[in-house]
């Protein structure tokens, strides 16, 4: 029970764009002297919240009280006259400006109406004393690491606003040294009563630094608890949890093809992004990646991809020597991507549906034996039959399509080059349900058909509904196998909170 | 040294080292006469690239100066000729208009977020064109008064004459160092360059401090075209064709990155200098011919490009290293 006002509340917030309810009637308790965690993975709706709460986006509806007033800040610069501060993983601060500058831009001590370059270092000084930092304030900004920069965009922030501090994933590029001297900082904040909010995807982080925590998937409130007592499992629980799972089945697919592997990959990995790994895969086999965000899912199809090279480890397929040393080399070799980010990394949205399908077979080919116009429009057509593409006619640009067809686009592009291997990365996300259910049984016709495929998926549920095998990953490494009836929903989950590395608890 | 400073002490070693080798070739070089008329000589290119510095150190570029200076020297002209009206009120209503005119190249490339290059292109063939519309002539400026501002001077020791409008221009220099790093305004700039969404984020106000920016751009085009025209005693709306690229060349040398941001007033100083001193050379010389002038400016316009990424490269290697250090 609270015997006072908390700092910030927000009743019911709900936020809709266009084709999707980004949240969907959440609450949000912050109070004075906490830091307080947001969670949830990619979608879930956390960034959504922290931008109503900052006034980057206006809400649809709910209400958002601060000190027990009603706000609704307009913009950013208004949430920050309110109270409310934000600090961004990539700090929005000039690098080409001094540190000076960047805590007292726009409020430079003024003397006889000339901004006075000593009085501004000195209060420049004085913001940053409290945050124990000693530093020659005349310097560049950038010429300070990422967690100095950080430190002077919370004095900043701080300064402007001075009664709600929200972090939006603050340690993503420290190390551990520079997470400890920021979470000195925050402890600091903490004491001077001031309400944090802490983003991360560092569940070890989370329970380091935060009193409570804010579990969101989906768009909706899963659940607010204290770190205290709460355990590893039931956060993960919280944030994947499932909604389905009376329709799906209980454990992973045991109809798995055998005989040799298709495709071999022995300690294949690149430095700095994921660790080596083993993986077969057999025709017809489709093999499951779980793991939070950031734990190396992107980046193990990266690298396999060729996007980021291996440097480590070989692949091979039917005892010859893979290479792939580029997207190119992986084309070549019968491989195709559909990447997380389809509207950056996949879709040329200003050409047109049959000119996005084409793309990766016009590649493989080279450009001096163009496709037939004829064959484009016939390999378009047939792709929107068969992958039921919703599209007046194959000459829409593809930007106009909604997401579910849009990912549809990329698939039926690179099953127009016949690929022996795929790799999805999120097929599913942002899409609605109806398509959704259309990409699943996607998936498992094209693995009936004798395709291979790595899916990469946040959704559970899904991934033991299509999965032969399911690879575990965290902090960018493999943490566990799991195979056939040992793929549960319990088991992913117990694999991706373990603390430290076990075998594969089935 | 800060890799902020480097490519203004670059600037000023490479201006010295070269008055120091025309001096050895040519003592009279140091006289305060030489001086004086390199002062005079640069004038006008001088106030039009302390303009063009504010406006690179936004990020931006503005390709229209040239074409104001050239039609600045048209109207006064024109308006001496025709209207019984003071050089001085001539000169009023002139920095009014292309203020106004920097202003609303200003506006348009921030309310319909307009590349400024292609903003500012068509504000110099509008320049251009306008002063075709008021004499395709050369008009030759007779005023008393312009004889009045013409012989004015002060004189230095050693005879050099510190001109009217070579002192103008090393108070505009002097205006501009002021307004760079003792306003807000300037502050504000310097954070434009930085990055647009990271200032409109800090509550830089852009759409004024952009539109301030191209309107100080237009004022200084203004008043470097009355100092054109003091200099020639002429308006002709073909003269100073290509000076924007001088301009922008004198800030490059100058050390101001072309990408916004970095750099100095005092830099663009040294720039225009320096470009004024090679001229100077080949007059001293004698036998070269005037391209030489050209060619200098392409070697070390080469030069500054490949000293400014060798610094960024040098910086961000060291921030690899921050970041990949325990």
């Amino acid at each position: 029970m609270e015997d006072r006002e908390p700092l910030l509340r927000a009743q019911g917030v709900t936020k809709a764009f266009p084709g999707a309810l980004a949240l969907d009637g959440v609450d949000f308790t912050l109070r004075r002297g906490e830091v307080h965690a947001l969670l949830g993975e990619n979608g879930a709706g956390k960034s959504t919240l922290v931008k109503c709460l900052t006034g980057a986006y206006r809400r649809d509806g709910g209400d958002i009280l601060l000190d027990g007033r009603p706000i609704d800040p307009r913009d950013t610069q208004a949430a920050q006259e309110l109270g409310i501060g934000t600090v961004y993983q990539e700090v929005n601060l000039l690098e080409n400006l001094t540190v000076a500058e960047n805590l007292l831009l726009g409020r430079q001590p003024r003397r006889m109406g000339l901004v006075s370059p000593g009085a501004t270092r000195a209060a420049a000084r004085e913001m940053l004393a409290g945050y124990g930092l000693d530093i020659d304030v005349g310097r560049t900004l950038g010429s300070y690491p990422v967690a100095i920069r950080q430190v002077v965009a919370i004095a900043r922030a701080v300064s402007l606003s001075g009664k709600v501090l929200i972090l939006d994933e603050p340690t993503a590029s420290l190390d551990a040294r520079e997470v400890e001297m920021l979470f000195g900082v925050i402890e600091g904040l903490r004491a001077r009563g001031l309400g944090i909010v802490f983003i991360s995807h560092f569940l070890d982080q989370v329970f380091r630094i935060c009193d409570r925590v804010t579990v969101l998937r989906n768009g909706r409130l899963v659940g607010a608890r204290d770190t205290r007592g709460l355990d590893r499992v039931g956060l993960v629980n919280m944030m994947l949890g499932r909604e389905l799972s009376e329709e799906t089945r209980a454990h992973g697919r045991t109809d798995g093809p055998q005989g040799a592997p298709a495709l071999t990959f022995r300690g294949f990995g690149r430095a700095g992004r994921i660790a080596p790994v083993d993986l077969e895969i057999r025709r017809g086999e489709v093999v499951g990646v779980a793991g939070l965000l950031g734990s190396g899912r992107t980046e193990l199809a990266e690298t396999i991809f060729g996007v980021t090279p291996h440097d480590s480890g070989a692949a091979e397929a039917g005892g010859s020597r893979l290479s792939l040393a580029s997207p190119r080399a992986a084309v070549a070799a019968g491989f195709g991507f559909c990447p997380e980010d389809r509207k950056t990394d996949a879709l040329v949205g200003d050409l047109t549906i049959r000119e996005n399908i084409v793309l990766a077979l016009q590649a493989r080919r080279g450009w001096a034996r163009p496709v037939p116009r004829r064959e484009q429009a016939a390999l378009a057509e047939e792709y929107i039959a068969r992958l039921d593409i919703r599209t007046t006619d194959a000459e829409k640009p593809a930007g106009q399509l909604s997401g579910g067809n849009q990912q549809k686009v990329i698939l039926a592009r690179w099953l127009a080059t016949n690929p022996r291997f795929l790799i999805l990365d999120e097929p599913t996300r942002g899409i609605d349900v109806g398509a959704h259910a259309e990409i699943i049984r996607l998936i498992e016709e094209l693995c009936a058909a004798g395709m291979s495929l790595l899916v990469i998926s946040s959704e559970l549920d899904e991934l033991v509904s299509y999965s032969h095998r399911v690879m575990v990953l965290r902090d960018r490494a493999q943490v566990a196998a799991l195979e056939g009836a040992g793929i549960t929903v319990e088991s992913i989950v117990s694999a991706i909170a373990a603390p430290e590395p076990e075998g594969a608890p089935a | 040294m800060s890799s902020r400073h480097l490519p203004l002490a670059a600037t000023l070693l490479i201006f010295l080292v070269a008055y120091a080798a025309c001096y050895a070739q040519f003592p009279a070089m140091l006289s305060t006469r030489v001086v004086g008329n390199l002062l005079t000589d640069n004038a006008f290119l001088g106030i039009v690239a302390v303009g063009m510095t504010f406006v690179i150190l936004s990020g931006g570029i503005d390709l229209s100066v040239g074409s104001v200076i050239a039609f600045s020297g048209v109207f006064i002209a024109v308006m001496l000729r025709d209207t019984g009206l003071h050089p001085l009120a001539v000169f009023a209503l002139l920095l009014v208009l292309t203020t106004a005119f920097g202003a609303a190249m200003g506006a348009i490339i921030h309310l319909l977020e307009m590349p400024a290059f292609i903003v500012t292109l068509a504000g110099m063939f509008l320049a251009r064109g306008m002063a075709y519309v008021l004499s395709i002539d050369s008009i030759p400026v007779t005023h008393d008064f312009y004889d009045t501002l013409q012989g004015a001077y002060w004189l230095m020791p050693g005879k050099g004459r510190l001109t009217l409008i070579g002192g103008l221009m090393l108070l505009v220099v002097l205006g501009g160092i002021l307004l760079a790093h003792r306003t807000r305004f300037g502050a504000n700039i310097y954070a434009l360059g930085g990055g647009v969404q990271a200032a409109r984020l800090m509550g830089v106000p852009v759409g004024r401090t952009t539109v301030g920016i191209y309107a100080l751009s237009g004022l200084l085009a203004g008043l470097a075209g009355i100092v054109f025209s003091l200099y020639t005693s002429a308006g002709y709306s073909l003269a100073a064709v290509g000076v924007e690229l001088d301009a922008i060349a004198a800030v490059v040398i100058g050390g101001t990155l072309l990408t916004g941001g970095s750099g100095f007033i005092a830099g663009t100083f040294i720039g225009v200098l320096i470009m004024g001193l090679i001229q100077t050379y080949i007059i001293f010389d004698g036998t070269l011919s005037s391209w030489w002038t050209k060619i200098v400016i392409g070697i070390l316009l080469f030069a500054f490009i490949l000293l400014q990424k060798g610094l960024l490269w040098a910086s961000t290697g060291r921030r690899w290293r921050l970041a990949g250090s325990g």
